[in-house]
């Protein structure tokens, strides 16, 4: 298929629109042609995930950028970066990588975006609507949004998203077209009890189980009994797009295109159909512990980013206590968000507690971690998918009550009865 | 030496040679692939504790954290980065880091694209030669 460009998209590409729009829209049509789009379309806003620091190269393309007089064509959050910029000094987090991630958010920065630094754009302002076209970065984030929003992105990498904000165009591929949002893999989730689907740690396993039967198959999923909170498909999306490439999922009488089942699968039928039990979900929330040990050094709360109904949960958990001094207890979250928190009132609790808060970041994205950490207990599958490969520490994986209830004790504690048949 | 020839699609075009390191199993570079040294880190994988530098890569397609594309950037720029990736399709997240190490530093990462049954050839240890329309020579060990 040959891309046909617009006027517009030949002046940008000529450099008639400055040379960092230039570079931007090189990069486009390079990637477009490999796609073997038919056009570019226009988008309505983007999310940047390049934010996150790694090293040098990517600071290199950030730098250039913007040296160049880059600025984005639409609204632009911006995912988390590599430092909590105000508190980094707290933690462990050395200060040549501090200087060099702050470099890093100073470029984006100078782009004309919104400062968001958040893995959750979709908790804030500039949420996008149903059926908007966006180029979107960070895996929780794309799948959230096609899925629970029913705004349409393709599954973009770091480094492309920032050159779909500047020229405001992306290639007219995959999930931006309506028929390839069809389902493909059914999963039938009858038999799991309310009760399970009712718990908080029953999205983020099935995400995880999801995911790997899912690999890059758009999975549907019949047979809820209630409806699940934004939270909670939060939590399943997240999960799936860790442990494979799901970049949206459909949610019978849930989800917005998936009113019903045919609709959800656009008339088609299902290439496959799984039926999911408590057996397979018990082997995957195992899969998800990456520990023998019951030690426990910290609790690692809030990834994808904690929104202020997580924070009201945690608050009711842990009124009156207070965890064991030996144990760290931390919430990442976004600063709109903590600062929701705060004005309700939840920082009492929190700093009884014990419990620590970082913005702007998480423990994957920058080193802050002292070395005598080695035992985590999260309740999210993704900080337990990455944390062994990135961070090579022990994780636990629990609920948010068993995470509470460990840091109190001290040690990894799980309430196993919702998970017995 | 048994030699077979395989044809497929150069997603970015270049010529690679190098040793097989194969699996059918996707995955995900961040958290998955350090870049500092090459090895590959996810322990989850069947890689797990491999080292890809210099290495024919032959994954079928990533998964996960879209910031797979910085890490194989960063890989490239400090030479640890496989010689050649061999995926089942092509795999945005890898064309676009070949794409933007050609932009930043004149340095593109062939990659090719071969059919799921080709890919079944394919075994770790074979030593493999990428030229630029896409061949793929295996030679077997």
């Amino acid at each position: 298929m040959t891309l046909s460009l617009t006027n517009k998209d030949h002046e940008m590409l000529r450099g008639d629109h400055g040379p960092a729009t230039k570079m931007a829209m090189s990069i486009l049509v390079r990637m477009a042609e490999v796609a073997n789009a038919a056009e570019l379309i226009d988008i309505t806003s983007a999310h940047i995930d390049s934010t996150v620091y790694i090293g040098e190269a990517g600071l290199e393309f950030a730098e250039r950028l913007a040296s160049l007089g880059a600025k984005v064509a639409v609204p632009t959050t911006l995912n988390v970066s590599g430092l909590d910029e105000h508190h980094w000094q707290e933690w462990a987090v050395p200060s040549e990588w501090a200087r060099q991630a702050h470099r890093q958010m100073l470029a984006y920065q100078s782009m004309g975006t919104i400062p968001t630094w958040t893995c959750a754009p979709y908790q804030t302002e500039t949420r996008p609507a149903f059926g908007q076209q966006i180029a979107w970065g960070e895996s929780n984030a794309i799948v959230f949004a096609n899925s629970v929003i029913g705004a349409r992105t393709e599954r973009y990498p770091d480094l492309f998203d920032i050159c779909c904000a500047i020229t405001g165009r992306a290639p007219k591929i995959g999930l931006h077209i309506t028929e390839n949002r069809a389902g493909e893999l059914l999963l039938n989730v009858n038999d799991i009890p309310e009760s399970l689907q009712l718990s908080d740690d029953f999205y983020p396993v099935l995400g995880h189980f999801i995911g790997s039967k899912a690999h890059d198959q758009i999975p549907v999923i019949e047979g809820m009994c209630i409806v699940p909170s934004e939270d909670q498909l939060k939590a399943l999306g997240a999960a799936s797009a860790s442990s494979g490439a799901v970049a949206l999922f459909h949610m019978v009488g849930v989800t917005p295109e998936a009113t019903t089942r045919e609709e959800a699968f656009q008339g088609q039928r299902p290439q496959k159909t799984i039926k999911v039990t408590t057996d397979l979900l018990r082997e995957a929330r195992q899969q998800l512990t990456q520990t023998d040990s019951e030690k426990l050094d910290m609790v690692v709360l809030g990834s994808p980013h904690f929104s202020l109904a997580e924070f009201k949960q945690l608050v009711r958990l842990i009124a009156g206590k207070q965890k064991n001094p030996s144990v760290k207890f931390l919430v990442t979250s976004s600063r709109a968000m903590t600062e929701l928190a705060r004005q309700a009132g939840f920082f009492d609790a929190l700093e009884a507690f014990g419990a620590q808060l970082t913005v702007d970041t998480c423990i994957l994205t920058t080193p802050m971690l002292p070395p005598e950490v080695k035992y985590l207990m999260t309740n999210s599958a993704k900080f337990a998918y990455y944390s062994p490969g990135l961070l090579e520490r022990k994780i636990a994986f629990g609920s948010l009550k068993d995470c509470v209830n460990s840091a109190i004790e001290g040690m990894v504690i799980r309430d196993e009865s919702l998970w017995q048949n | 030496m048994a030699k077979l020839i395989i044809s497929g699609k150069p997603i970015i075009a270049g010529s690679a040679k190098g040793v097989a390191l194969v699996s059918s199993e996707p995955l995900s570079f961040w958290g998955g692939y350090d870049w500092k040294s090459g090895e590959i880190t996810d322990r989850r994988h069947p890689l797990s504790g491999a080292n890809a530098m210099g290495k024919v890569l032959a994954i079928p397609f990533t998964r996960g954290s879209s910031t797979t594309t910085a890490v194989l950037l960063e890989a490239i720029r400090a030479g640890t980065a496989p010689s050649a990736i061999i995926t089942t399709s092509t795999d945005f997240f890898f064309a676009l880091a070949s794409i933007v190490a050609d932009e930043l530093y004149t340095q593109p990462l062939p990659l090719v694209a071969v059919s799921e049954s080709d890919f079944a050839h394919l075994k770790t240890g074979d030593r493999i030669e990428i030229d630029d329309h896409g061949n793929v020579t295996i030679f077997e060990n």
